[in-house]
């Protein structure tokens, strides 16, 4: 039982009194919400308390940080011997790969040269490494050590070694928030790299699994295609592969297909991501009429126009509910 | 000998940060949904054991902190964490002297009107996870309250 301790409520005269410090407080709350989710006008404010957030963030990242560092520093040497000839294959190998990669991109770039489109290659990588800080559990977001200071803005792709990633949703001076691809509320334009299909790929909250959900029936798609980005809507460099389908369910009765895909980067192992800077293919113009309601029809709507890839993120400006 | 006023307050300020480090801390992914509020126990063991020190405020101050540290909208655990703490203030004076068990029951109510509050403005904000396991903090939480009493009495009685 909690003990009784000398300080009691306040009899007298001590303070405001209860109700009218709560109603305060509480309607100070929702005025806070309100500008940040209708106005977005507290990025300075979110700016200043995300410096003071940091340190706290780093201070816990820190002994996972130190574990590494310790276990890389004291392992055997037999490991790394083996490691590093594994490495030293797989480089090898990469590099046989790569000289034909050269002279083929050589060739696509005169080709797009040609017709005057040379730009959605990406021009400057930065890797960042995910601070290990667990931000909610039912949204897949993770913090990365490089904000504002290294030039990282909002909207910026992020991919890894196997495909994109994510995006930066929000960027803090020192640290960026990315929301990945699975997130519930994200939607990236995808095209089969085998028939050509464009569609929209969105999260679903589960990190092994994207869905798919305006494929109709009869569309060329089928299990085991891959899936890359388009770069339509400038946010995504194109070429970069997204996720694997997994899953085609074809009903005679229904106009959409089910389908399912597995991302290609690896989510919820990675450690180090890269942010990219790029040049978007095609200026992305505003489309005239924003879209209107919640996540769900912005996502048609941006699957009918297959012109828009921003994600519903809470502070997106142009996602008004 | 009393601990002066403080050292009550330094202690009181250590676990609030403590709950909040806890917080934000990985936890394996089966574990990470029942992840109890260790910040708002903490706020809710003071407001018990010593009222006067743990004012509104202060446990506004912590849930923006927590906002802040889990990039939610401004304002959102701030507003729960207000409300929690009016509730618990209003009837500490009964709280303090419900046998543990009862007081664990006590703020499982808390916990479920503080999620409510972070489900009610997920909504609107239009981020809604629907599934039960977002519930499941609310009964980790009643579960250790014993646990937390437990270590807070140790701590002020040291204090002394």
């Amino acid at each position: 039982m909690v003990e009784l301790s000398h300080d009691s409520r306040p009899i007298i005269g001590r303070g405001p009194p209860l109700g009218a410090t709560f109603l305060t407080l509480a309607l100070l709350s929702i005025g806070l919400m309100v500008a940040d989710v209708r106005y977005n006008q507290l990025a300075t404010v979110r700016e200043l308390l995300s410096s003071a957030a940091y340190p706290v963030q780093r201070a816990v990242d820190l002994p996972f940080r130190a574990r590494d560092w310790i276990t890389g520093s004291f392992a055997d040497r037999s490991r790394l011997r083996q490691e590093n000839l594994e490495l030293t294959a797989r480089l090898r190998l990469a590099n046989l790969q790569l000289q034909r990669f050269a002279a083929l991109e050589d060739e696509n770039r005169r080709l797009r040269d040609m017709r005057e489109n040379s730009a959605g290659v990406a021009d400057r990588v930065l890797v960042a490494s995910i601070l290990n800080v667990d931000l909610d559990p039912f949204r897949h977001r993770v913090l990365v050590d490089k904000g504002a200071r290294e030039g990282v803005f909002k909207g910026q792709a992020v991919l890894d070694a196997e495909g994109i990633f994510g995006q930066v949703a929000q960027v803090h001076t020192e640290t960026a928030e990315v929301i990945l691809i699975s997130d519930a509320e994200h939607a990236i334009p995808v095209q089969s790299n085998r028939s050509g299909l464009r569609t929209i790929a969105v999260g679903t909250g589960d990190s092994e699994r994207l869905s798919l959900p305006f494929v109709t029936v009869e569309s060329d798609l089928k299990a085991g295609d891959l899936l890359l980005s388009t770069g339509i809507g400038g946010v995504f460099p194109r070429g970069y592969p997204v996720a694997e389908v997994t899953r085609v369910d074809r009903s005679a009765a229904a106009t959409f297909a089910l389908v399912d895909a597995r991302p290609t980067a690896r989510l919820d192992r990675n450690r180090e991501v890269l942010l990219v800077w790029f040049t978007p293919p095609v200026p992305v113009t505003e489309p005239a009429a924003p879209p209107a309601t919640g996540p769900t029809s912005a996502t048609a709507d941006a699957a009918a126009s297959q012109t828009e890839a921003a994600p519903q993120t809470e502070a997106a400006p142009e996602a008004p509910r | 000998m009393r601990p002066s006023n403080f050292t009550r307050r330094l202690i009181y300020w250590a676990s609030v940060a403590a709950g909040l480090v806890l917080a934000i801390v990985p936890l394996p992914e089966w574990l990470g949904a029942a992840r109890p509020d260790f910040a708002l126990l903490a706020v809710l063991y003071w407001i018990l054991a010593s009222p006067r020190i743990a004012g509104l405020g202060y446990a506004w101050l912590a849930g923006l902190f927590l906002d802040v540290l889990r990039g939610m909208t401004l304002g959102q655990h701030a507003l729960a964490f207000v409300l929690v703490a009016f509730l618990a203030h209003r009837s500490q004076l009964r709280m303090r002297m419900f046998p543990i068990l009862h007081q664990a029951g006590a703020v499982m109510l808390l916990l479920a009107v503080y999620h409510f509050v972070i489900f009610w403005t997920d909504g609107l904000t239009g981020h809604g996870h629907t599934g039960w396991n977002r519930w499941l903090p609310v009964l980790s939480g009643a579960l250790l309250w014993p646990l937390i009493v437990a270590a807070g009495d140790t701590l002020t009685r040291r204090s002394r």
